[in-house]
């Protein structure tokens, strides 16, 4: 760290960005302690809020992750897995009245059968390929996702209700005067336990070297005697639990719907900004646009107007593309992303 | 079996006990129009060490990909330890006790030494490691069993100075090194060696060829491995086969091949028509 730090160049676009990155975090605290007390109590807000929903940008990132670093495959149906969990989810317990302790082990269930009718019928046919066409199966994938799941359960809005927690944290609102939804802290803590397990297992199971070997080198891993299949079938298999938990995390909170396939697409931007293959970058990347959306939504088009008089409504929804122009912005600077291995073109 | 059980049955046996590990029959292997190998045919005895040789692009690597299963050769068999094997994948072959290095290197850039030389013994791990860290016993006991091997492995092939640095930094004939770790470590019957010694100083090729020859004679481990350096071959190997455009034009000892008009031919550059 250290000695990265000592060789980073000021003149480097990576300095040019941590200078800018300080001046603003300085000018930040500034303006937080000069507003009075019931604004910066709202900024609070927001900016928790944003957290919380960057989170669920994480967790569908974090499944991308896992199939990106052990594959090479950038896995465009992610965000259709955890709209496609969901709706097995509700279908068992909306339909046929399956309580959510078995519903929630069976949608495992029918995630790992799709990892295995993946890895059957879409990977093994295409080793080898070109990732462009890796990835172009993938879009093929979601729209069979998509559609399966119509076809089976409707395109209607489900409400989902596993017994997470609702409403406002009372010791949040007491305290300290903050409302946050108590969904939102369960999503958190969710999420950080499933980091948690997924470094563990990556670190100290049998399984989880053998997957490591394969996200660094296929070859190497098949000399030493790990099948490339089952590894693969072991990675969608999690990436499936994991999209299940951005589902169950989205549907409490506004129903299993198939928008959720479009928010998913916001876990790109998070990922650029991450490094692909990085699951702290994930997170980080989740939480950091998660937060910046809600700041620009809310605070951006006062400053632009104060600042160079352009029309504050031209910033209004701007919630919906700041993460992509974040994103661009990061590719010129650092098109590895913050946690990524520099990108080195494979010969 | 382990490296001390493999030690003692080298004392009582010794490295000549001759009988054939693997033999490959009448293979062809076909690139599209290309025939990298040619109706090929040799077998490699228990404990020697056998060297294949010639010339850029005469099908040697192809010849090693086909034994250890990373290609599939569209005519002819191999057999392995008395039995025809049927097609399989690397891994399974892998698992039957054959371990190999590659020409152009494959290690895991970002894993340690140590970590790298670990995966070698994957497949031999029976209990996680995580259970390890819930429940002290049984799990314990194999880590450290397997760790004793590891540390040995480096001993032997002097690395110990790098045990922790990650392998994607180190110097080119380091890394073969740990490649050649990284395959004894599973404790294989066969070991292929794609070009150990390419790119190494005078130095480095004697201590790579001092450390093939203690493998071959203290685990009484089979080798074959490719290698240009004739010097070498006649060094290190019992019996040398000689491919030259997809044929096989030499097969005996040393000596026997290097006095062969046709291999002559060959390494001079003699004009193919
Ligand atoms: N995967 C492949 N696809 C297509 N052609 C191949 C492949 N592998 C090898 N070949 C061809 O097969 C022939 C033999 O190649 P091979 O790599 O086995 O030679 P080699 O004896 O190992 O040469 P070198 O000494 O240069 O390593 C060459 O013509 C090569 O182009
Ligand atoms: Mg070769």
């Amino acid at each position: 760290m250290m000695a990265s730090l000592s060789r980073l160049r000021l003149a480097s676009p990576e300095g040019v960005g941590l200078l800018l990155l300080a001046a603003y975090a300085a000018y930040g605290l500034f303006w937080l302690g000069s507003i009075d007390e019931r604004d910066r109590l709202f900024f609070y807000e927001v900016t928790l809020s944003g957290l919380l929903a960057g989170v669920m940008y994480s967790l569908v990132a974090l499944g991308f992750v896992l199939i990106f670093k052990s594959s090479g495959i950038f896995n465009f149906s992610q965000g259709v897995m955890a709209l496609f969990a969901g709706l097995f989810l509700t279908g068992f317990m909306n339909d046929f009245g399956v309580p959510a302790f078995l519903a929630i082990p069976l949608t495992v269930a029918v995630m790992v059968a799709v990892a295995f009718a993946v890895e059957r019928f879409v990977l093994r046919h295409l080793v080898n390929q070109e990732p462009i066409i890796l990835f172009m199966a993938t879009i093929g994938l979601a729209f069979v996702l998509e559609g399966v799941g119509d076809i089976l359960w409707g395109s209607d809005v489900k409400p989902l209700d596993v017994g997470l927690p609702r409403g406002a944290s009372d010791f949040l609102l007491d305290g300290y005067g903050l409302y946050v939804e108590k969904l939102e802290i369960a999503a958190a803590a969710v999420a950080a336990v499933l980091v948690v397990a997924l470094s563990l297992f990556s670190q100290y199971t049998r399984i989880g070297r053998a997957l490591r070997a394969v996200a660094d080198d296929h070859q190497a891993a098949l000399s030493v005697g790990i099948s490339l299949r089952t590894i693969w079938v072991i990675v969608w298999s999690i990436a499936g639990a994991v999209a299940l938990v951005a589902g169950i995390m989205w549907g409490s909170k506004s129903g299993v719907q198939f928008s959720l396939a479009l928010i998913a697409l916001k876990a790109l931007p998070v990922l650029i900004l991450g490094g692909f293959t990085s699951i702290p970058g994930a997170i980080l990347g989740g939480l950091i646009i998660g937060v910046g959306e809600k700041w620009a939504e809310i605070y951006l088009g006062e400053v632009m107007n104060a600042l160079f008089g352009l029309n504050a409504s031209w910033f209004t929804a701007i919630e919906n593309w700041f993460a992509y122009v974040l994103a661009l912005a990061f590719l010129l600077v650092r098109p590895q992303g913050l946690f990524g291995e520099k990108i080195i073109e494979r010969v | 079996m382990n490296m001390d059980a493999q030690l003692a049955a080298h004392l009582s046996g010794g490295r000549q006990a001759g009988g054939t590990l693997l033999e490959v029959k009448n293979i062809t292997l076909r690139f599209g129009g290309v025939e990298a190998l040619k109706n090929i045919s040799f077998d490699i005895r228990e404990g020697e060490i056998r060297a294949i040789i010639g010339p850029n692009g005469a099908g040697k690597s192809s010849m090693l990909n086909v034994i250890s299963g990373f290609y599939h050769p569209q005519e002819g068999e191999v057999w392995f330890r008395g039995e025809k094997r049927r097609p399989m994948r690397p891994h399974q072959i892998a698992r039957q006790g054959l371990a190999r290095t590659f020409q152009n290197i494959a290690l895991f850039k970002g894993m340690s030494t140590l970590d790298n030389i670990m995966t070698g013994r994957l497949t031999m791990m029976r209990r996680n490691m995580l259970w390890q860290a819930l429940w002290k016993g049984p799990a314990e006991a194999e880590e450290i069993a397997h760790r004793e091997a590891v540390e040995r492995i480096i001993d032997f092939l002097e690395i110990q100075h790098i045990r922790k640095k990650p392998v994607g930094a180190l110097p080119y004939g380091l890394q073969k090194r740990v490649e050649l770790g990284r395959a004894l470590a599973a404790e294989p019957k066969l070991l292929l060696l794609d070009e150990p010694m390419a790119g190494m100083n005078v130095e480095e090729k004697e201590d790579m060829s001092r450390f093939i020859l203690d493998v071959n004679d203290e685990f009484g481990t089979t080798i074959a491995l490719i290698e240009h350096d004739m010097g070498v071959v006649m060094d290190l190997s019992d019996r040398v086969v000689v491919l030259d455009y997809g044929r096989k034009i030499g097969d005996g000892a040393p000596a026997e091949v290097r006095a062969n008009p046709e291999v002559i031919d060959a390494y001079l550059g003699v004009a193919h028509e």
